[in-house]
């Protein structure tokens, strides 16, 4: 039952800011957001309790008829990958709101589309209906435009309709293979049910053909190259929040559903399409990186590295290997926490410097201590410095991917992990241009460090980068279960 | 007595230190935290002598060798059964040696350091960041796990980022940490593949597992069936370790970092950029010397790598003006001497005399370079320069000093009674024994030696007196921590080192044979007199000499423009060539045929759009269209 509430209540945190006014808006999100922290954590302590070694796949689960002519159900349940995605969500939303705080413009309607796009991500985090998953996919892609359209900078209004554009049609693909795998189900069992399908096993030519519906459908959301040019437009031109939310979720809602789809419906076709699956990764890690290198907008600049990194998720995917799958969850995470942190410190030396441009900022350090040591840490997150995030989850992966006997996938596996000199050279470029140095002189001096809401949004992002790479083996715990059900499958 | 509990503490404690000053002490109490984290030290540093001298002493040895224990081995990253990353801690007689060779190093750059650094406006982070240096470099001694190495290995390279970046507003400091850093890495690259190959062969990432895993299976990953661009499997994970080992080790050419990192305070480059960091890629090989023993072929190249970066850096450090800079060149080439012995360790017979030279030189290097370094602090200290030729006269001034970088540059040119000798004599004959060209071109190297350090001696201390106005220094905590260090540099020669340490455990014999060492002793006298001829008085002969090796002579100032290849590889071709064409390719290309796409659309669209234009006459007339088509196609068909 307790999964429910993870629904009801961002509805009723959307429904009391549309009601109430001014000074409360702000709190009343935040409280909103807090809470569903709390049930989440609920969710897991409920979650722990009743797991056993030799489980179902997915627990705590609700099945209540929606639509019948159609076979909708509304459908949930959580196992632990959800649960782990579910975390992500709501520490970046929590930070996402306090980096807001001061928002001015029309802001309830900014914090009641945080809220929304919040539920969508949770709903589709934990849904176990097909057409459920589809419409939460939705939810949480088409308030982005009016985000970044309203409250965005630069070019806006192209970046808004390039981003939801490529969404919506990486969705129409998404619905193609949806409609396409309910219409080639046997007859019998006309069903949306992900799991009741996955039980069933599809026919191998069914899988094989509706296969790259979902692998590009989702794999636009992953920023797969090459369509991956929605993610610096989109990034560049949202408001931190938004780019927080987007860099943060929506980029890991591809490849969760990559995972829980693709990986458990089409297990055959997965075998099968894996060699383009890891080059296209591949080329995207080396390729973003590269084109990393040359950008002079930190926005960009952490947007095309997102490129690179969300490229390690799909190699983790793609590589099937029990340690490659967890390791994707990983890099799913540290992904999420440490770019959200980034566009956080950015965001916050944008309001403070107003510009993003890298070569016109310097010495930062002396004057934003605070902000400035945020930044270096998301920076040495995103180049895999051991105890942070993002060495646990690309190690991970490589080893998983170096499991693989073939030669072609070593030879990838290799040039994934030239990555991480390429990282190293964007990530120390723009530490020591933008925080070390000299100060320029025409940068103002009245330059502020960070206040509280600042202060705390980055300690949460933090805390969660401490925790994966610290404590990997909590997440490891809830992970493997999950991990060895669809590796089950593969191995079918 | 329990080793886990202790070695607990010895990490615990720096990196405790390492986070409390940093979130707490270090801006409000700066001079508080200095002193803790050098009390911290302290205790580390005689936990570290508590169990020297347990393993060496109260152990001892079962059956003629040193045992190896494993107190610690904690399970963190689950990959699969076999495949784990654990903490496992190692203690055997190299690690223990480093452990008291780290701890005591750092220690004596804790105490130089609270009087250098102060009035630094970041004198607390400093200490901070040395703390953290001081928990990795632990960290990596002991670990007995590929990746925890690996882990700490990283801690290391971004604590020596910090350190050298310490006077982040200077832009030669950010950018010589940026390329530290990023040359490191780049040979940790190759590091991490060769630790993915290794733990791929033994399906284990325990160091001990490993070692032990191919040592029973070689014939498996030597064979042809297990070659790849015509080399074997097991020769390629040890070229690629070796690679991570030159980058950190600043092995030709991967040594361009060191010079540049004497940006940072000059404590720190006794620390890490002379003692302890950079001699941590001689350790790995060392820590896998079993495997390494298993592949002639990669030993040769470590051989000749570390011989040739010997001489190289030898011949750089003979033109340099910058005393840090002939510093970290010596450095650079002692510890080729270190790799070129580790190369000509015989197998065949069974003596394993480089092994054990190697780990010598490591530790009375450690003891002499430091010192050296901290010697150039006080200099710098005093005269407020890095050139050698701003200096002279010196020893009036700086008796202290004067007396201790007289020693260390006996020590360094090796010669006898100091510490130097020894480990350096060691070394030769582990080389004559193996390769007489790696011992010719180690013997040569021997003599520059000599005359560069003495170059660097009487140009600060004898020469023309530049500056007359200073003080005479007085008793410091400075001078305490040089005084501490001749001691020992004067004393570890005598430690009868192959009997501790040695590649099987069983005890060789490094002994001095009067008639071997003749020559190397003449060449360092030689080096002497040479040095003293140009540089004890000031004259003419420096310059003329300049003059007439012309444009060799330019060509090594400028470090055979090493330095400058890079910047062209980096700059022009990777960032220019690369990044930038596949920047412009993603915003042209790529983005390009999405915005064709849309345009496109937009086009259809437009087109469309002027079919529904609301006029009925309009509507009228396709319609007729319409009908008079479907009545052709009616009337042919039917």
């Amino acid at each position: 039952m307790i999964v429910n509430f993870l629904l009801i209540v961002p509805l009723i945190t959307i429904l009391v800011l549309m009601l109430i006014n001014q000074p409360y808006i702000k709190p009343v999100a935040l409280l909103g957001a807090v809470a569903q922290l709390i049930i989440i954590i609920a969710v897991l302590i409920e979650y722990v309790s009743i797991v056993s070694p030799h489980h179902e796949l997915m627990q705590l689960q609700t099945n209540i008829e929606w639509f019948s002519p159609l076979h909708i159900h509304y459908h949930v349940g959580i196992d632990g990958i959800s649960i782990v995605m579910l975390f992500l969500t709501a520490l970046i939303v929590i930070a996402a709101i306090l980096i807001s705080w001061k928002e001015t413009t029309l802001q309830k309607e900014f914090f009641v589309l945080l809220t929304l796009l919040a539920f969508g991500a949770y709903g589709f985090f934990i849904s176990l209906d097909l057409f459920l998953m589809f419409f939460f996919l939705e939810v949480a892609v088409v308030p982005k435009f009016l985000l970044i359209l309203i409250w965005g900078s630069g070019k806006k209004a192209y970046s808004a309709t390039k981003l939801v554009l490529m969404l919506i049609g990486s969705s129409a693909l998404l619905f193609m293979g949806i409609a396409g795998l309910y219409y080639n189900e046997p007859a019998e069992w006309h069903s949306f049910n992900i799991l009741q399908i996955a039980q069933m096993q599809l026919p191998f030519s069914v899988q094989i053909f509706l296969f790259p519906f979902f692998f590009i459908g989702f794999g636009v959301f992953t920023a797969l190259f090459p369509f991956h040019t929605w993610v610096p437009d989109g990034h560049s031109a949202a408001p931190t929040a938004g780019s927080m939310f987007l860099a943060g979720i929506s980029m890991k809602l591809g490849g969760y559903g990559l995972l829980r789809l693709v990986m458990l419906l089409m297990p055959e076709a997965a075998k099968v399409y894996a060699p383009y699956i890891i080059l296209l990764a591949t080329i995207g890690i080396v390729y973003g990186a590269f084109a990393t290198m040359a950008q002079k907008d930190l926005k960009y600049m952490n947007a095309y590295s997102s490129i690179s990194h969300c490229g390690f998720v799909l190699l983790g995917i793609g590589m099937l290997t029990p340690v490659a799958l967890t390791g994707a969850v990983l890099q799913m995470v540290s992904h999420g926490l440490m770019t959200a942190l980034f566009f956080a410190a950015i965001g916050m030396i944008y309001s403070r410097t107003h510009t993003r441009i890298i070569q016109e900022m310097g010495g930062l350090l002396a004057y934003m201590p605070f902000i400035g040591s945020l930044f270096i840490l998301a920076g040495l997150a995103s180049l895999g410095l051991p105890g942070l995030s993002g060495f646990t989850a690309e190690i991970t992966i490589l080893v998983g991917s170096w499991q693989q006997p073939i030669t072609a996938y070593k030879i990838a596996t290799i040039f994934a992990a030239a990555s991480i000199v390429i990282t190293a050279v964007y990530i120390l470029r723009a530490i020591g241009t933008v925080l070390m140095g000299k100060y320029k002189t025409y940068q103002p001096n009245t330059l502020t460090d960070a206040s509280w809401y600042e202060q705390w949004a980055g300690i949460i992002l933090l805390i969660g980068i401490l925790i994966v790479g610290i404590l990997p083996f909590l997440l490891m715990k809830l992970l493997s279960p999950a991990i060895l059900t669809i590796q089950s499958v593969i191995l079918k | 007595m329990n080793e886990g509990l202790i070695i607990t503490l010895l990490l615990c404690l720096p990196l405790m230190t390492f986070v409390i000053i940093r979130l707490f002490f270090g801006i409000r109490w700066p001079i508080f935290s200095g002193y803790l984290a050098t009390l911290i030290l302290l205790i580390i540093t005689f936990l570290s002598f508590l169990i020297a001298w347990q393993y060496f002493f109260i152990y001892g040895k079962i059956n003629s060798s040193y045992a190896l224990f494993v107190p610690i081995d904690i399970k963190w990253l689950v990959f699969t059964r076999q495949l784990s990353i654990n903490f496992t801690i190692i203690i055997d007689a190299i690690s223990v040696m480093m452990l008291v060779v780290v701890s005591f190093i750092s220690l004596m750059v804790h105490v130089f350091s609270l009087a250098y650094m102060k009035g630094e406006q970041r004198y607390g982070y400093y200490f901070a960041y040395l703390a953290l240096f001081t928990f990795a470099m632990l960290g990596l001694v002991l670990s007995g796990n590929l990746f925890e190495l690996f882990m700490f290995w990283e801690l290391v390279g971004i604590s020596s980022y910090l350190l050298i970046g310490f006077y982040y507003t200077k832009p030669e400091a950010v950018s010589a940490a940026k390329k530290a850093f990023i040359v490191t890495r780049f040979a940790d690259f190759g590091f991490l593949i060769g630790i993915l190959i290794m733990g791929g062969l033994a399906n284990n990432f325990d160091i001990i597992q490993i070692i032990t895993s191919i040592g029973e299976q070689q014939y498996l990953w030597k064979g042809a069936a297990a070659s790849f661009l015509g080399m074997s499997t097991l020769t390629w994970a040890c070229l690629l370790l070796f690679i991570g080992a030159a980058g950190k080790s600043a092995m030709f050419p991967l040594h361009i970092w060191l010079p540049d990192a004497m940006e940072g305070p000059t404590p720190v480059s006794a620390l890490i950029h002379a003692a302890t960091m950079v001699v941590a890629g001689v350790y790995l090989i060392a820590r896998f010397f079993p495997v390494f023993q298993m592949d002639v072929t990669v030993l040769h190249i470590i051989a000749f790598i570390g011989s040739g970066t010997a001489l190289f850096a030898a011949i750089i450090a003979c033109t340099q003006t910058d005393i840090k800079r002939v510093l970290a060149f010596s450095t650079i080439s002692q510890i080729g001497y270190m790799m070129l012995s580790l190369g000509v360790d015989d197998n065949l017979t069974g003596i394993h005399l480089g092994y054990s030279a190697a780990m010598f030189h490591l530790f009375t290097h450690a003891f002499f370079k430091s010192l050296l370094f901290l010697c150039a602090g006080v200099i710098i200290h005093t005269v407020h320069t890095n050139n050698m030729h701003e200096m002279g006269g010196l020893r009036k001034q700086l008796p202290v000093t004067h007396i201790s970088f007289l020693v260390a540059c006996l020590a360094i040119s090796g010669i006898p009674p100091f510490s130097g000798f020894f480990s350096k004599e060691a070394i030769l004959s582990a080389a004559y024994n193996n390769h007489k060209w790696v011992y010719a071109v180690a013997l040569i190297t021997a003599g520059i030696t000599a005359f560069y350090m003495f170059r660097l001696y009487f140009s600060i201390f004898w020469n023309k007196p530049v500056i007359t106005t200073l003080k005479k220094e007085g008793m410091g905590l400075m001078q305490l921590a040089l005084i501490v260090l001749t001691l020992l540099v004067i004393i570890t020669g005598y430690v009868p080192f192959g009997d501790f340490i040695s590649a099987n455990g069983k005890p060789v014999l490094l002994e001095v044979h009067f008639g071997f060492s003749v020559i190397p002793i003449a060449l360092s006298v030689l080096g002497f007199f040479y040095a003293a001829i140009l540089y004890y008085r000031e004259n003419n002969l420096p310059s003329s000499l300049e003059k007439s090796f012309g444009w060799f002579y330019q060509t090594v100032k400028k470090k055979f423009y090493i330095d400058e290849l890079y910047l062209f590889i980096t700059r022009i071709i990777i960032f220019k060539g690369i990044g930038s064409s596949i920047a412009w390719i993603d915003k042209n290309a790529v983005d390009g045929a999405v915005n064709t796409s849309s345009g496109i659309t937009n086009w259809l669209s437009v087109f469309i759009k002027k079919l529904q234009s609301g006029k009925v006459q309009q509507y009228a007339f396709y319609f007729l269209i319409g009908v008079l088509c479907l009545l052709v196609i009616v009337m042919y068909t039917f």
